[in-house]
């Protein structure tokens, strides 16, 4: 058995995708900077899925600048923008991903400010706490579109305009958001965005980062000025191509994906109920439909990880015995969990693939795994 | 990343051993982890200076498991003296090894037998007739 319930840290290829890929691989493999007819047809290939892109995201397709991932997008973005500003204040949530997180501290440590914005009990940044962090000083606000592990969506318009009502840009990132979110950067004025393409179907290795064209960045990889001079390496075509066939799919399969995921998100929520002590972390409401994160009192995550995972399922877990630091989940952490719960937390997060006989396999298993830790627990 | 446990790590945590808790004990404790909020509980009953039996329950994850089941069968029928010298490189040992992050766990079980023994000589000595000067 096999049942993979966690697409919050990857997905499957989906075969459409790979084929669109394996023509940029195998016969027009060509380097876009070339000038032969070859990197020409590379070349052509990159800017047809870059107009793609822009038309599906409804960008400027200048600020396109392709990456390795949302890693790399969120380095340049934040560290780009920051260390070419005047202003040298930034703001992020408590609850962004350690790629936006790192980068902060090493700013920090070059002497910029940084202040953390909080979120609420339900996920969701408290808007109002955040506007009391911007100063005059801010240059950026960089929000995620929505949090990877409790799966709560921010309203990133409200704060794009809050951001440029004080005169401060706005980073979003978006990696959890496609296509459970409709994306519209020129309609809600974001600046930023990243994106990675191994969270919607696509390649590993392939991201994104939107930049708006009049913004002042300083490029964190010189070399042969490809990317308008912001990302040096030679273009990855087939990784673009996957990417943009991708999110093609991705959008304009969205309703079904997401009538389908909503589905199975609530029926693995009924299940789950049915075991005694537990309980939903981050709100339903405002949520995406693929993501459930769930604490199983007196029971400590990594030991549910590795009993599911040994009949056959793929989960995730924000508890402190999973992670190499030791330490907890900083998102559940901001959540304010009772201590005794912190490390009782597991994240399904589902997909298009996911099927309901597998939620009812899972539901199954489950509760084998909850009653058979719990016949031992320490806790009471 | 895998988490890299033995197969003997594995096969304590599908199936620990001594599980539960001895119903009037002759020694207890609780032990916990500050770092992880990984804890255990032991009980013991003590014959003739030889620990007669010895059960657990945890909240931890798979090597808190594991590490606290090998040392209950490994302890189990040894001397007072005996148990207290039990040391942890032996559990890791006898698991054929545990992650480097997961060391702990085998030095949290030692520490939760080393307080139950202790609880138990507590109460020894508390319950021993007061000798008069």
């Amino acid at each position: 058995m096999k049942i993979y319930l966690d697409n919050a840290a990857t997905t499957k290829v989906d075969p459409r995708v790979l084929k669109a890929m394996s023509w940029y691989n195998l016969n027009e493999y060509g380097n876009a900077s070339s000038l032969h007819f070859m990197g020409d047809a590379s070349h052509q290939a990159i800017q047809e899925a870059t107009k793609q892109i822009a038309k599906i995201l409804n960008c400027d397709p200048k600020g396109l600048i392709f990456t390795s991932g949302a890693t790399e997008a969120n380095n340049l973005i934040i560290k780009g923008l920051m260390r070419a500003s005047s202003k040298k204040h930034l703001i992020v949530s408590e609850i962004e991903h350690p790629s936006i997180l790192s980068p902060a501290k090493e700013l920090e440590k070059e002497g910029f400010s940084v202040s953390y914005a909080p979120i609420s009990p339900s996920g969701h940044i408290n808007i109002k706490a955040l506007e009391k962090l911007i100063t005059k000083n801010t240059a950026l606000i960089s929000i995620m579109a929505v949090n990877n592990e409790i799966g709560t969506v921010q309203n990133i318009k409200k704060i794009a305009a809050l951001a440029h009502k004080h005169g401060a840009y706005f980073h979003t990132d978006a990696v959890q958001a496609i296509p459970y979110q409709k994306l519209n950067i020129l309609r809600d004025n974001i600046d930023f965005l990243s994106l990675s393409a191994h969270k919607f179907h696509g390649p590993k290795g392939m991201g994104l980062a939107y930049i708006n064209p009049s913004a002042k960045i300083a490029p964190q990889q010189t070399g042969g000025g490809q990317a308008h001079n912001l990302r040096a390496g030679t273009y990855n075509t087939p990784g673009i191509v996957g990417m943009a066939e991708a999110l093609r799919i991705a959008y304009k399969e969205r309703d079904q994906h997401l009538a389908h995921t909503k589905e199975l998100q609530a029926l693995l929520l009924k299940g789950i109920s049915q075991i005694p002590g537990t309980t939903l972390n981050g709100s339903l409401t405002h949520r995406n439909s693929n993501n459930l994160n769930i604490i199983f009192n007196q029971v400590e995550g990594e030991a549910i990880l590795l009993d599911l995972s040994e009949k056959g399922i793929c989960v995730s877990t924000g508890s402190a015995c999973s992670a190499k630091s030791l330490r907890v989940s900083h998102v559940l952490k901001a959540l304010q969990i009772d201590k005794n719960q912190l490390n009782s937390s597991i994240r399904f997060s589902l997909s298009k693939f996911t099927t309901k006989g597998e939620i009812q396999q899972t539901i199954k298993a489950l509760k084998q795994t909850i009653k058979r830790l719990r016949s031992f627990t320490a806790l009471t | 990343m895998s988490l890299n446990y033995t197969k003997k790590v594995l096969n304590h945590f599908l199936h620990p051993k001594n599980i539960g808790e001895i119903s009037k004990p002759d020694g207890q404790s609780e032990v916990g982890n500050p770092v992880c909020g990984d804890m255990l509980k032991f009980s013991i009953k003590v014959k003739d200076g030889k620990i007669q039996n010895i059960k657990f329950l945890s909240f931890g994850c798979a090597s808190n498991i594991a590490t606290a089941s090998m040392l209950t069968e490994k302890v189990k029928g040894l001397t007072i003296e005996k148990a207290k010298t039990y040391d942890w490189n032996k559990i890791v040992k006898d698991l054929d090894g545990l992650p480097k992050q997961k060391i702990h766990c085998s030095i949290l079980a030692v520490e939760g037998l080393k307080k139950a023994i202790e609880n138990y000589e507590g109460k020894r000595i508390d319950t021993a007739p007061k000798v008069k000067k």
